[in-house]
């Protein structure tokens, strides 16, 4: 812990100012957004002092709704009411129609297959409804802040694959919200309670939500957050045992066969129950059907808890599997930490704290834990907090591979490496004067492709034509922070980087993505290039000012020369930045990047040197 | 990519592994990409693969097998993309019937008795490679190198060999 906090130069040079970040839980069946305000953390209520925003959307006649006002009409209007959109999030329709729940909505697939609604405004894709979740939290953000974010942070469930975590980015550039970090649920929930209690050990977050499960284990060590290992299943949760519990009132009424409406009705009262079971050792069930019949049915805690004992044993299956990947064994576990609505279920509770062998953590309400560790790690990526020395090292849920000779997987990355990663592969032809190259790109743990998920396919062109294995390619996957993968490739022996272009499985394709911004704009009245310039605009300012305090702190590490060509180029950018042509400035980016390169090299080859001087200091 | 000189150790396989961690936490902070995420899209692509080298760095140096082959390689052995062979009869006797202990776990009284005198068979063999592999490595002879090379092909069959036992062990559970 540091006693004396001295500013660096140029840091202070700027005069202090708070930027307006917040944090953002985007759940399967509510959502929150939380920032951190007089230095606390909390979730952001509505008009009507409601915290959570249930995340449905509901396409109506002739205006969108979202939240409680959607969920409203759940019940009647199934099929213009989209919930549990995460469900959806980057999955093609098939694993969505091979899925064991019934959904009431209409799909249409997408160029690529991607699920699309089919609603009375038309077709929507998840991404699209995502943002439209996002919105209203967003405007409720700067009207209770007063201002314009800054950026935001956005949890996912660390099982979340490469197509979920890149729709959820999209979802909020839809919006034009810059994204400073996609955060994993669990080391959110682990922030919200480790910085209060300064903890150092291990810690395991067991979170079950509406429709993901997680397990993570992390090491907190001197304000680093290093997540060991993850496991878990992105389609179990509680709304699975929404799902038992109808199926299990179906069974009881006799409703095998009935409208999709009753079905929601079941859903609705099926959830209801099982949160009365929470608190009481037998609920009622009860529903009106349209031909006037009242139905009744008593449920009792024991009957629930067997409809959900296997799905809750899958969950137990997963912690030891993390526990053994982590190499850490259960007495080693200091706290384990609950989060999602789930964990309030009894059962749960017991199951956990049964193979832990402790009480579990709950001090901090299950549904809004996320949202408060990812505005506290807003804050800090934002800029609020230059002295935090918090830390957050993730890792990759699932492992990276190509398909290799006959629907083989060769795993590339594996599952639980810290990321950013890079791993370059090698690759040769085997025909004579072969000058291309396909590449399908999966994610997941099993052998034979068609188990895995497909992430991109690529083509490598321009290959040299030379003699069967001669040509040498050599193929770099990369994970950046948010666990989202880019592919480059290169022919060795010519040193021509090949250009791939990566077509996400179940992405959008680029008109898919241009609709999409037209849509968004509708609603938002604003107009496209106006958008583009001011986008621009930001991105110059940022370069801008992050190079400023560069030059200001290391700026011996330039040549006369070359500070004279970069002092230059940033005034062209300054001038630029106060027109209206957003190329121009673009161009004057991309310009000063070219310029700075060596700058930003040197200055990361010499922070790497201070920083392991500082260490060799510290032994002495 | 020499990693030794990335974390400023002395290239040797004897490696003071919490120093390591230490070091790493302190890289981390330097060139994370977390600490430029106001910052420009250069600085951040610039961070994700200096991140991603330092990562690289401490898993290589942080599992001795791992680090024994990155020393090898730094002295022209490279042995990380060929498919393993050894020859030593000896050790592929052993490797036999251990593979047959493994198979008779599922049907075995009492399995867990049989996990736990696997898992410490398999410890005491590893503990004695890895003290040849260390001296052998310290010599700095070319004839030691190759002769280390073996020991560490030996040590990646039982690398497998101890998954396999943990899948076992798993499939008690499930």
């Amino acid at each position: 812990m540091a006693l004396l906090q001295i500013a660096e130069p140029g840091q202070s040079a700027a005069p202090h100012q708070h930027r307006l970040a917040v944090g953002i839980d985007l759940g399967t069946t509510n959502s929150l957004v939380a920032a951190v305000r007089s230095g606390e953390a909390t979730t952001l209520p509505d008009e009507q002092g409601r915290h959570s925003l249930p995340s449905i959307v509901h396409y109506g006649e002739t205006d969108i709704q979202t939240g409680y006002e959607a969920a409203a009409h759940s019940a009647k209007d199934p099929v213009n009411t989209i919930v549990s959109v995460k469900r959806f999030m980057g999955r093609s329709l098939a694993d969505i129609q091979s899925g064991e729940h019934q959904h009431a909505y209409e799909f249409s697939a997408s160029e690529h297959g991607l699920p699309v609604f089919n609603t009375r405004q038309g077709q929507v894709n998840p991404i699209q409804v995502s943002a439209e979740i996002l919105r209203p939290l967003i405007t409720r953000a700067e009207e209770t802040m007063g201002g314009q974010l800054e950026g935001v942070v956005i949890t996912v469930p660390a099982y979340f694959d490469d197509a979920q975590r890149q729709g959820t980015k999209d979802a909020a550039g839809l919006l034009g919200l810059k994204v400073l970090r996609l955060l994993n649920e669990p080391t959110a929930a682990a922030i919200a309670y480790g910085l209060d209690s300064k903890q150092e050990g291990v810690i395991a977050v067991y979170d079950l939500g509406g429709g993901t499960f997680d397990i993570s284990i992390l090491r907190l060590n001197k304000g680093v957050f290093e997540v060991l290992a993850t496991g878990g299943d992105s389609a179990l949760g509680g709304d699975d045992f929404d799902h038992l519990l109808q199926q299990h009132l179906k069974l009881e009424w006799e409703l095998q066969e009935c409208s999709a409406q009753t079905n929601r009705q079941l859903l609705i009262e099926a959830r209801r129950v099982k949160e009365a079971l929470t608190y009481a050792d037998t609920a009622v069930a009860t529903i009106s059907l349209d031909d006037g019949r009242e139905l009744q049915a008593e449920v009792s805690r024991a009957q629930f808890d067997e409809m959900i004992s296997s799905l809750v044993r899958k969950t137990i299956a997963a912690c030891r599997r993390a526990m053994r990947d982590a190499g850490v064994s259960v007495d080693e576990v200091l706290e384990t930490v609950m989060v999602g609505g789930s964990t309030r279920v009894p059962l749960v509770r017991e199951q956990v704290a049964g193979f832990f062998g402790k009480t579990p953590l709950t001090s901090i309400d299950p549904d809004k834990v996320v949202a408060i560790g990812a505005a506290i790690q807003a804050d800090i990526l934002v800029g609020n907090k230059p002295e935090s020395d918090l830390l957050l090292l993730d890792v990759l849920p699932l492992s990276l591979g190509i398909e290799t000779m006959g629907g083989l997987v060769e795993k590339v990355v594996s599952r639980n490496t810290t990321i950013p990663v890079a791993r370059a592969q090698e690759f040769t032809t085997f025909k004579d004067g072969q000058t291309a190259m396909a590449f399908h790109v999966v994610q997941g743990e099993r052998e034979l492709v068609d188990d895995c998920r497909s992430l991109a396919r690529f083509t490598l062109k321009g290959i040299p034509p030379l003699a069967a294995g001669a040509a040498h390619i050599r193929v770099t996957f990369q994970v950046d922070a948010d666990g989202l993968l880019s592919v480059t490739a290169m022919e060795k022996s010519t040193g021509v980087q090949s250009s791939i272009q990566v077509k996400p499985s179940f992405g959008l394709s680029d008109t898919e993505i241009a609709t999409m911004l037209k849509d968004s704009m509708k609603h938002a009245k604003d107009d496209i290039s106006r958008r583009m310039l001011a986008e621009q605009q930001v991105e110059a300012a940022r370069v801008l000012e992050s190079l400023h305090s560069a030059l200001a702190k290391d700026g011996e590490l330039l040549s006369e020369q070359e500070r004279n060509a970069i002092d230059a180029a940033m005034a062209d950018l300054a001038n630029l930045a106060g027109g209206e042509d957003a190329d121009a400035i673009t161009k004057a980016i991309e310009a000063l990047d070219v310029k700075t390169q060596e700058f930003a090299a040197r200055r990361m080859d010499n922070s790497i040197r201070q920083a392991l001087a500082g260490q060799s200091v510290d032994q002495i | 990519m020499n990693y030794f000189e990335l974390f400023d150790f002395p290239q040797s396989f004897e490696l003071d592994t919490a120093e390591l961690s230490s070091r790493y936490r302190e890289l981390q902070r330097a060139v994370h990409p977390d600490k430029f995420a106001g910052g420009s899209e250069q600085e951040i692509m610039l961070a994700v693969q200096k991140t991603a080298q330092v990562n690289d760095g401490f898993q290589t140096l942080k599992d001795p097998l791992r680090r024994a082959e990155h020393i090898l390689a730094l002295r022209g052995l490279d042995i990380s993309h060929e498919t393993t062979t050894v020859k030593d009869t000896g050790f592929l006797m052993q490797q036999m019937e251990w593979r047959e202990a493994l198979e008779d776990i599922a049907h075995s009284s009492q399995p867990d008795a049989m996990i736990d005198e696997l898992h410490t068979s398999f410890a005491a063999y590893q503990r004695d490679v890895f003290s040849s592999l260390s001296a052998l490595l310290a010599s700095h002879a070319e004839d030691d190198d190759i002769k280390a090379a073996d020991q560490i092909r030996k040590l990646k069959f039982m690398a497998k060999l101890q998954d396999e036992l943990a899948r076992a062990e798993d499939a008690l559970f499930e």
